[in-house]
């Protein structure tokens, strides 16, 4: 399988993207979202929003982590995380938090993980 | 993909109710269940061409997704006189996997290039990891130095796996260990990144090292 390593490095469209999030960047609108936050949606999609925004309460009916919705709707990261700061300002979506590193010493969650693994 | 195909579906004058589905998005049978509410992950990383990605894909109940950053760099060559800043931008990949590991948690499975410029294209990746796994290559292990350096310093806990790949110099753990300068705690296993079992036995054997560590944390 490709890598997505040095040889899928690209030349980017800025423009773009800067168009899909309205030119905010992430930097100005940080809700603390992680790759593997999950987000929900609270509500349909309706006529009039910004297409990108639908697009995501569509996807998330069920938990969806930012890393799939970015894929799904082929936008990086950050512009994921941008869209959603607004959906989630308007209480449009429920983000659920992933687990903090604090959990590497959390025995109770490890076995959890093994036992996970073991049914592989 | 075409992102902009996403705009008609609004703007054609349709009705509330007909908004089509989106081109793309997870199969059915991809789709989490309601129950999950929370995800951990585990970070590969490797050099290029290592086997992250079939890694990932072996051990993945999804097919494996790609997630892209872009990365601004100054171009080279600016007139600063001019006043006029030229940007380079590049995209950044990476694939991931996922394992439903009952139905409140969920397991990511990022795999990233060694390059640490990279790993902070995407916030929080190493930092609310549970754990790394470092697959090195026998053939060319300086790539593993600056990687496992890294790790060290965040304070990071990771496992080292070498892929076995045919051809590649046999090295017993000790030899590797020595090579890559490891303290003696740190986790050698032998894989076959192809193989479910083998890769499953990876992260597996990470997180049997968490458990030692959690019970003695001065290691830490």
């Amino acid at each position: 399988m490709r890598e997505p390593d040095e040889g899928v490095e690209e030349e980017g469209t800025p423009d773009r993207l800067y168009a899909v999030t309205g030119g905010r960047t992430q930097a100005s609108r940080d809700a603390g979202l992680d790759l593997v936050s999950l987000i929900v949606s609270r509500q349909e999609p309706r006529p009039g929003m910004p297409p990108e925004h639908a697009d995501i309460l569509r996807l998330c009916g069920n938990p969806t982590s930012i890393a799939e919705i970015s894929s799904y709707l082929a936008l990086p990261f950050s512009a994921v995380t941008v869209l959603l700061a607004d959906l989630v300002e308007r209480d449009q979506v429920e983000v659920r938090a992933p687990l903090p590193a604090a959990h590497r010493r959390n025995t109770t969650l490890i076995k959890e993980v093994m036992d996970g693994l073991g049914k592989l | 993909m075409d992102w902009e195909s996403s705009d008609t579906s609004a703007s054609d004058g349709v009705a509330s109710d007909t908004i089509a589905a989106p081109r793309r998005g997870p199969r059915k049978e991809d789709v989490l269940p309601a129950s999950v509410t929370a995800a951990v992950k585990i970070v590969i990383v490797g050099g290029f061409g290592v086997g992250k990605t079939t890694l990932v894909g072996s051990v993945s109940e999804i097919r494996p997704l790609r997630t892209e950053e872009t990365m601004t760099q100054a171009g080279v060559g600016v007139d600063d006189t001019l006043g006029v800043e030229e940007k380079v931008t590049t995209t950044v990949a990476m694939d991931f996997g996922r394992i439903s590991l009952n139905d409140r948690l969920v397991l990511y499975l990022f795999g990233t290039p060694g390059q640490q410029r990279f790993w902070f294209l995407w916030r929080g990746l190493f930092d609310g990891a549970l754990g790394a796994v470092v697959l090195v290559d026998t053939r060319r292990l300086e790539v593993s130095f600056d990687v496992i350096g890294q790790l060290e310093e965040r304070q990071v806990p990771f496992v080292v796996a070498n892929n076995a790949f045919p051809g590649a110099p046999r090295h017993a753990a000790e030899e590797l260990r020595a090579a890559l300068d490891l303290p003696q705690h740190v986790p050698i296993v032998d894989c076959d990144a192809r193989q479910r079992a083998s890769s499953r036995d990876v992260l597996m054997k990470l997180m049997h090292y968490l458990h030692d560590l959690a019970l003695t944390p001065e290691r830490l």
